[in-house]
């Protein structure tokens, strides 16, 4: 004897605050992966389809460093988003920095090509298994709410978002170097003629946006677990949230990452049998109501 | 996209080129005999892909490259993921172009049921590695299963699960063929044990966020959870997070196939996972001295441990399989005389007794209950508990 599953089943005010806590651990880890894709499709014009590869190599280092070598979380994450940076400023210079000004699809071919060859070079360097990055006990301990308990590390990475988000918008509303990026993004010609050294500001940016993607893949290997394939599996998701939220804005991102991430989280709590298909009912209102994502910027 | 169509082909140039012309050629002696392996060497699945080369190097290594002075040459062929229309291209090109005698491997059902309509026409027989699905094998009679059934596993399962006291489960599984097919077997072993199954869910192939089902689950109420999810990065997510919303700390039981503790995920697991039961077919850990030599010969072909899992011993099976129907027909290629050879043909395989069931030639055998727990060395394993012998396909069954 079997009761018929209901198929709607209507959340207690319980589970409704719990699903809002998951639903907003799991957008801040979209978001801190997808801020750096975001920035680089944004301010520097580049669609960058090998960020996720850029995730993946930090988590990679991460896990190294945190399994292998039995170094600390907060070390291992440093090692990461440093580590990733290195990788990618030989490749700044040699190849992103050609496609710049070129076409879209350019870029696009380009970029994906970097995507396979660093899957490629993953799988014969680590092996296809997953990897996981060792948590310290502090973040592996769930935390007990009161109305339900939440592994430590989901709360790091909600932490870990809003810290992102602030400092990003205070970079680039409120010093120097944000001056001068919005600036060389505005118009890089007269930027240069006032003195601003735009391929300095374009090679800085880009290495904020591979730390930031490093940083995303440590952050949020709990979600999205590390494994060669990583680098094109979740991409789609990735330019999702970036064109929901309109490439370029801070804001945008964070409103597109919360927004999907609790439509995500409470229909596959709602009805699991649907699939994505609220997800992407979704973008597809948001991209008709608003072209540009959420705050995108009209183009220059 | 990195695709390597052909890995280490064996050739013998001189046995070739006789062998090689037309269909005269079966009737000589000393030839070569092409079986042609169709797996997902490259992409997402390329780990059960070399899992599939590891199990025929394995047989060969064992057994050297003839069998009965005929020439054993295989051709792989990559199909990186569920794809019917180029798994019916491959075949035939196969077939028709390398003349291949016999095909094997096949990972996903859908390419499966695309190559066998091919079967008759071509005089080959297929012997599938893994492809999971109980209709396969009612598609065409050249086709043989040395793998194992998601019914096959999950019945014995749901038993077990039952006796141990629980009546309340809920059932989580992967929104697809396989997927449906375990939930349907588990529900009616674990109802005719006396047990409720009070919610079924069914979760979207490319789920990576667990907790809403972890709070589905919760809010039923459920003191055992029935899971299958196809082996890869999501098994991670869920057991994760069965443990990290408190379902696992709270004495929440749960139960699952195989496919969610393969070996090669068990480290990544850890902890997590332990104390998880699991019915499968087959334990790298298996204790017996034929699979201590498979497992050895195994992990050299795929370059160390820890990579080994259970697609390989489908392939070493099967290769013993082609290898008694390459024996039987003395070399001709004769499809309907070979997989008549081996109907009813009983072996020790590395998982235990096994035969090929002589009404639906799929594989008969042990399906055993396994906690995942750590060997003497800390490695994590899938110790067998529980063993349920002779175990036939029931979802073949009339």
């Amino acid at each position: 004897m079997t009761l018929p599953s209901p198929p709607f089943l209507w959340p207690s005010m319980q589970t409704a605050l719990s699903i809002a806590l998951d639903a907003l651990a799991y957008g801040m880890a979209l978001f801190i992966i997808c801020i750096g894709l975001s920035l680089t499709m944004g301010l520097m014009r580049v669609v960058n389809l090998a960020h996720g590869a850029f995730a993946m190599i930090g988590g990679y280092i991460a896990s190294y460093a945190a399994r292998d070598l039995a170094l600390g979380y907060a070390f291992a994450i440093t090692l990461a988003v440093l580590g990733t940076v290195l990788i990618a400023i030989p490749l700044e210079r040699l190849l992103f920095r050609r496609i710049y000004d070129r076409s879209e699809l350019s870029q696009v071919l380009m970029t994906i090509g970097i995507t396979f060859c660093v899957i490629g070079i993953t799988n014969y360097v680590f092996g296809p298994t997953l990897k996981t990055i060792p948590l310290p006990a502090e973040l592996a301990r769930p935390v007990d709410l009161g109305f339900r308990s939440i592994a430590g590390h989901r709360l790091f990475v909600i932490a870990s978002g809003l810290v992102v988000a602030g400092g990003l918008w205070f970079l680039i509303e409120r010093t120097g170097f944000g001056i001068r990026l919005r600036a060389a993004v505005e118009n890089a010609p007269m930027a240069r003629a006032l003195g601003v050294r735009t391929e300095l500001i374009y090679a800085a940016s880009f290495a904020l946006a591979i730390g930031l993607a490093a940083f995303g893949g440590v952050a949020g290997a709990e979600f999205l677990p590390i494994e060669p394939y990583y680098a094109l599996r979740y991409m789609v998701t990735f330019l999702v949230v970036v064109s929901v939220g309109g490439a370029g804005s801070i804001g945008g991102a964070l409103a597109a990452c919360l927004l999907l991430g609790s439509i995500d989280i409470t229909a596959r709590y709602l009805m699991p049998e649907f699939g994505n298909f609220f997800f992407y009912l979704a973008v597809i209102l948001v991209v008709c109501l608003f072209p540009r994502g959420l705050m995108g910027r009209a183009k220059a | 996209m990195i695709s390597r169509r052909r890995f280490g082909t064996f050739l013998r140039a001189g046995a070739l080129a006789f062998a090689g012309s037309l269909s005269f050629a079966h009737a000589a002696a000393a030839d070569t005999i092409k079986l042609g392996i169709v797996g997902p060497f490259s992409g997402p699945f390329a780990l059960q892909g070399k899992n599939f080369q590891a199990g025929v190097e394995a047989w060969l290594t064992q057994n050297g490259k003839s069998v009965g002075g005929h020439e054993i040459e295989i051709v792989y062929r990559d199909l990186p993921t569920a794809n019917p229309q180029q798994a019916r291209a491959l075949a035939q090109e196969l077939i028709v172009k390398d003349k291949v005698q016999y095909l094997g491997g096949v990972y996903f059902t859908p390419d499966a049921m695309a190559i066998t309509p091919l079967l008759k026409q071509g005089n080959v027989p297929l012997v599938i590695f893994n492809a999971a699905t109980s209709a396969i094998m009612t598609s065409s009679p050249l086709v043989v299963r040395t793998s194992f059934t998601t019914a096959q596993t999950t019945t014995p399962l749901g038993k077990a699960a039952a006796d141990r006291g629980i009546t309340k489960f809920v059932s989580a599984v992967t929104d697809y063929g396989p997927g449906v097919d375990a939930e349907g077997a588990f529900k009616k072993a674990v109802e005719a044990a006396g047990g409720q199954v009070v919610e079924t869910i069914r979760m979207p192939l490319n789920t990576t966020e667990f907790s809403p089902i972890m709070q589905r689950i919760r809010d039923a109420g459920a003191q055992g959870v029935f899971a299958f999810l196809p082996s890869g990065p999501p098994t991670l997510g869920f057991v994760k997070a069965f443990s990290d919303t408190g379902l696992k700390p709270a004495g929440v039981k749960l139960f699952a196939t195989g496919d969610l503790t393969q070996e090669s995920d068990l480290p990544a697991l850890g902890e997590a996972a332990a104390g998880m039961i699991t019915g499968f077919h087959y334990a790298i850990s298996h204790d017996s001295e034929v699979n201590r030599a498979f497992v050895a010969a195994g992990e050299k072909a795929i370059g160390g441990p820890g990579q080994l899992t259970f697609p390989a011993v489908g392939a070493y099976d099967g290769m013993y399989v082609i290898a008694k129907m390459i024996a039987a027909t003395g070399g001709k290629q004769d499809a309907e005389k070979a997989v008549e050879a081996v109907k009813g043909l009983a072996w020790e395989s590395p998982r235990g007794p096994v035969k090929i069931d002589p009404e639906t030639r799929h594989i008969t055998q042990t399906i055993y209950l396994r906690e995942v727990a750590k060997d003497a060395k800390g490695n994590w394993i899938n110790k067998e508990i529980q063993s349920f012998p002779g175990q036939k396909d029931p979802g073949l069954a009339k």
